[in-house]
């Protein structure tokens, strides 16, 4: 699997945690622009990890759109029945303690862990 | 119509002097995407400035702190939508943020094809009777089923709405001498106690 790295943002999966890792600010234009990141989300899921943990912990900024793609990606998860899922974040940073909740909500069984 | 106003949208808002409006003219210079990011975080860390470094109850991060990434999400938003949907290239595209005495008051404004007024209008209707919980779930449900083909996810204002508990108008006015083009202003109030 690919990382992604650019300027303002980057994506990673690390295997071994089942972690996947995003930082900095996604911003991008739509659907179409965020196709690469969410073609990752998804090549993780058909792996058929024992867990995700979507670390989020350095997503400083992320758009409507951005949540469009993370909100389906949890709807795909949940979908498969049987992966349990953690979202980590920060409660440092405003729009995760407004925003992150709502992916409780489309998945009551994920784990919302918010840092202090 | 000559003018028509949906929402939370007041035209009897007291004016302070000071603001700063982003105005993109996309005729004379194609509009930047990362751009509209830029002037978001910038129109945020201005205002944070009048706003005091204090605690806020049980969370470990400050009022000004908290303001400015409100500030950058909602001009961010706002902007991205305005650019997405401006009809009219000659027309320009501008965002307006004004520091009231309790809230924030947002400005976006941006050209619309009249044909696509009924269908606008009934996007904004479904937005403002329902509960936007609710329909911000449900418009992510909808978005994960039907694929990849809509040019927005919708879900810019609801979550202004939802999560950051603003309120949002919208203004329809027509221009002289041109039938197929207006112009809408949608107007976003975020409320803030110090």
């Amino acid at each position: 699997m690919t990382d992604i790295l650019t300027d303002d943002y980057s994506v990673k999966y690390d295997q071994a945690s089942n972690s996947i890792i995003c930082k900095g600010a996604f911003r991008l234009n739509g659907v179409a622009e965020y196709a690469p990141i969410a073609q990752l989300l998804t090549d993780v899921i058909n792996q058929k990890p024992a867990e995700i943990i979507l670390n989020l912990k350095e997503l400083q900024f992320l758009n409507s759109s951005g949540i469009n793609i993370l909100s389906k990606f949890v709807i795909q998860v949940r979908q498969k029945g049987n992966i349990p899922m953690t979202v980590q974040g920060s409660k440092t940073i405003p729009w995760q303690s407004k925003s992150l909740q709502n992916l409780q909500k489309l998945m009551p069984t994920l784990k919302l862990d918010l840092e202090g | 119509m000559e003018q028509k106003i949906f929402g939370d949208y007041r035209l009897d808002l007291p004016t302070t002097k000071q603001y700063i409006t982003i105005v993109f003219a996309p005729l004379s210079l194609p509009v930047k995407w990362s751009n509209i990011g830029l002037s978001a975080d910038f129109i945020g860390q201005y205002f944070e400035a009048y706003f005091p470094e204090k605690e806020v109850s049980d969370r470990d991060i400050t009022t000004g702190h908290e303001i400015k990434h409100s500030i950058s999400y909602i001009a961010n938003e706002l902007m991205e939508n305005a650019v997405k949907f401006n009809q009219d290239k000659a027309l320009e595209i501008s965002l307006r943020v004004r520091l009231g005495f309790e809230e924030l008051i947002f400005v976006a404004c941006n050209s619309v094809a009249t044909e696509k007024l009924p269908s606008f209008e009934k996007f904004i209707h479904d937005l403002i009777s329902g509960d936007p919980g609710e329909l911000l779930i449900r418009r992510i449900e909808e978005n994960a089923r039907a694929g990849s083909s809509s040019k927005a996810s919708g879900l810019g204002l609801l979550t202004i709405m939802n999560d950051y508990k603003a309120k949002v108008g919208w203004k329809f006015e027509a221009i002289p001498g041109k039938s197929e083009v207006g112009v809408v202003y949608t107007m976003v109030r975020l409320g803030f106690s110090t």
